[in-house]
């Protein structure tokens, strides 16, 4: 199958997943009732849709960022949890919660796109010239610090109320965000989106190392600022809004590549839908486990990509040797 | 068509690399650049490349800064072959020698003329064999000319080229050597570094002699590969002589007794 038929493939089961999402949980809505005056209708309009939604837009931003960020520094393990970038724009979030700016509008939001794009910056001024190995424990450093200042921060919150919102808040779930919600964070994650996918000609000449890209007239100053701008708004925008949802950003490149072969543009669009598709599903199926209580969405997708990690740094560690 | 190096001085903070270097450069000539390692040879030839831009003096080209021009515009002129054959990613070798494109595309897909230059490219360098395959899956000296069909395919009206024949066996280096030698012949200005000697001798027209990040000798090789330069500059007890077929050789005794 070509590339083109591949992406038709994608966004008929992106589109899948979506109506999955709208449907799927302890209570099954079907099409007929989604305009119906009744309890479905009601549970269609204000959980099922914002819902479905803001597993369509995390997913595919998580996606991309992930495809983006593993282009520019070269490094298939790359990904905005594993560098940090995720736990700096939670530390943001919590950072504001705890200063009462999320009672601002858009605070929250401000603190968590700072929090993800100075992240960026200081990984690439303590890692750079580090060899791949060297961005990942940057990240470990950068993920470190920011979950103990996170934890600091949480441990003197005023009152134990304001502490279980934080946690609720960070450990990631798409459950009870209103249309609102999603309408605010819809912008940045949109602007976040079309300055990584502007970014594909410049990450392909990167093939050739930086000095490559820079002979052909890439200029890489502009692109860094792009990235970190672009992942800052992107990922900044969708913690804030669902908390910390991990490895979406490692895991989808990956099989992407599988599919498209591993030129960097030929796969943003790609994992942008890949990040969807895996988001969607996955959430669907949080919703569809027996329980009394649902399993968070941060929770599982930590479980599905952290023996996916280990498995890329063996395979990783193996063609090195 | 020149290409000038006008008291070209680099250093990185106080440590000084370059210092008032004067050359021209000829189009249609295969220059080579020598000096011992910590000559300042990557670093000329990054400020020819416009990657680097030198404290004082300059290189220029049409009277246009080097270090100044619009990247893009740069990058249609002089095409670098960089240090260390990096390819990060298992992409095929037509996709790779496409790269060379980037400075020319406008709009999305590739044009006609990026097309030509493409497979012009993979011709003059005997890789159309390979197109589809990975480079990844390539050998050392496989992938060296693919490397270089994605200079070509820029188009460039100079080549400079960081070390290309490093790790290559002999025979890789022959090919490599002599298709820069063809591109010089066709009218490119070709400036590589080279830490072979006899390379030298046998392929240069031009050669620049760098010691201690000052320009010791420029000139033909009989002018530059003398016996009191090779001892001075490169420690090294060694002769020219023209063998029976009257190619120019070059024999290295030993080191010279300090």
């Amino acid at each position: 199958m070509n590339n083109r038929g591949l992406t038709s493939l994608l966004l008929l089961l992106t589109l899948a997943a979506f109506l999955l999402s709208l449907m799927a949980g302890k209570v099954w809505i079907w099409p007929s009732s989604w305009a119906a005056d009744s309890a479905d209708g009601w549970i269609f309009l204000e959980l099922r849709l914002p819902r479905a939604l803001l597993g369509l837009c995390i997913g595919a931003v998580l996606g991309l960022s992930g495809a983006v960020l593993q282009g520019y520094l070269r490094n298939p393990l790359a990904d905005p949890t594993v560098l940090g970038v995720s736990a700096s724009a939670a530390l943001g979030g919590v950072g504001a919660i705890y200063l009462g700016l999320n009672l601002l509008p858009f605070g929250l939001f401000a603190c968590a796109m700072l929090g993800a794009g100075s992240s960026i910056l200081l990984l690439l001024a303590i890692s750079r010239n580090g060899g791949p190995i060297g961005f990942i424990l940057g990240g470990m450093v950068l993920s470190t610090l920011a979950g103990a200042l996170t934890a600091f921060i949480i441990s003197i919150a005023p009152n134990p109320f304001a502490a279980s919102e934080i946690i609720n808040w960070l450990m990631g779930a798409l459950t009870d965000r209103l249309m609102v919600d999603v309408a605010t964070a819809l912008p940045f994650m949109a602007l976040g989106v079309a300055l990584l996918l502007s970014t594909g000609r410049a990450l392909d000449a990167l093939t050739l190392g930086e000095n490559g890209a820079r002979s052909l007239g890439i200029n890489l100053f502009r692109l860094q600022w792009i990235i970190v701008l672009g992942v800052g708004l992107a990922v900044g925008a969708s913690v804030a809004v669902s908390g910390v949802v991990g490895f979406v950003g490692l895991i989808v490149p990956h099989l992407i590549r599988a599919l498209y072969g591993e030129q960097p543009s030929k796969i943003l669009l790609p994992s942008a839908l890949g990040g969807a598709i895996l988001t969607l599903t996955a959430d669907s199926l949080v919703r569809l486990l027996p329980g009394p209580s649902e399993v968070r969405l941060g929770i599982a997708m930590a479980v599905l990509g952290a023996p996916f990690f280990l498995l890329l740094l063996l395979r990783y560690r193996r063609g090195n040797a | 068509m020149t290409l000038i190096v006008r008291n070209l001085g680099f250093s990185y903070g106080e440590r000084r690399i370059l210092d008032a270097i004067n050359a021209t450069f000829e189009a249609g000539k295969f220059t080579v650049i020598l000096g011992p390692n910590g000559a300042g040879k990557s670093t000329l030839l990054a400020c020819l490349a416009g990657l680097l831009g030198p404290q004082t003096g300059g290189a220029s080209l049409h009277d246009a800064d080097i270090a100044r021009m619009a990247p893009t515009d740069r990058a249609r002129q002089i095409g670098l072959l960089p240090q260390g054959a990096e390819t990060h990613w298992a992409i095929t070798s037509e996709a790779l020698v496409a790269l060379g494109r980037i400075p020319h595309m406008r709009g999305t897909g590739p044009s006609a003329d990026d097309r030509r230059a493409i497979t012009t490219a993979m011709s003059a360098t005997a890789t159309e064999g390979f197109a589809d395959r990975p480079v990844t899956q390539l050998s050392g000296g496989e992938r060296a000319r693919v490397l270089l069909a994605r200079v070509l395919a820029s188009e460039p009206d100079w080549i400079l080229a960081d070390e290309p024949l490093a790790n290559l066996d002999p025979g890789f280096q022959l090919d490599i050597l002599a298709l820069l030698q063809r591109q010089a012949e066709a009218g490119k200005g070709v400036v590589a570094v080279l830490h072979d000697l006899q390379y030298a001798v046998r392929f240069a027209d031009h050669i620049l002699l760098l010691h201690e990040g000052r320009l010791f000798a420029q000139g033909s090789v009989e002018d530059v590969i003398t016996a009191a330069n090779l001892a001075h500059v490169y420690g090294i007890d060694a002769n020219l002589f023209k063998d029976e077929e009257g190619t120019i050789q070059l024999c290295i005794k030993g080191k010279v007794p300090s």
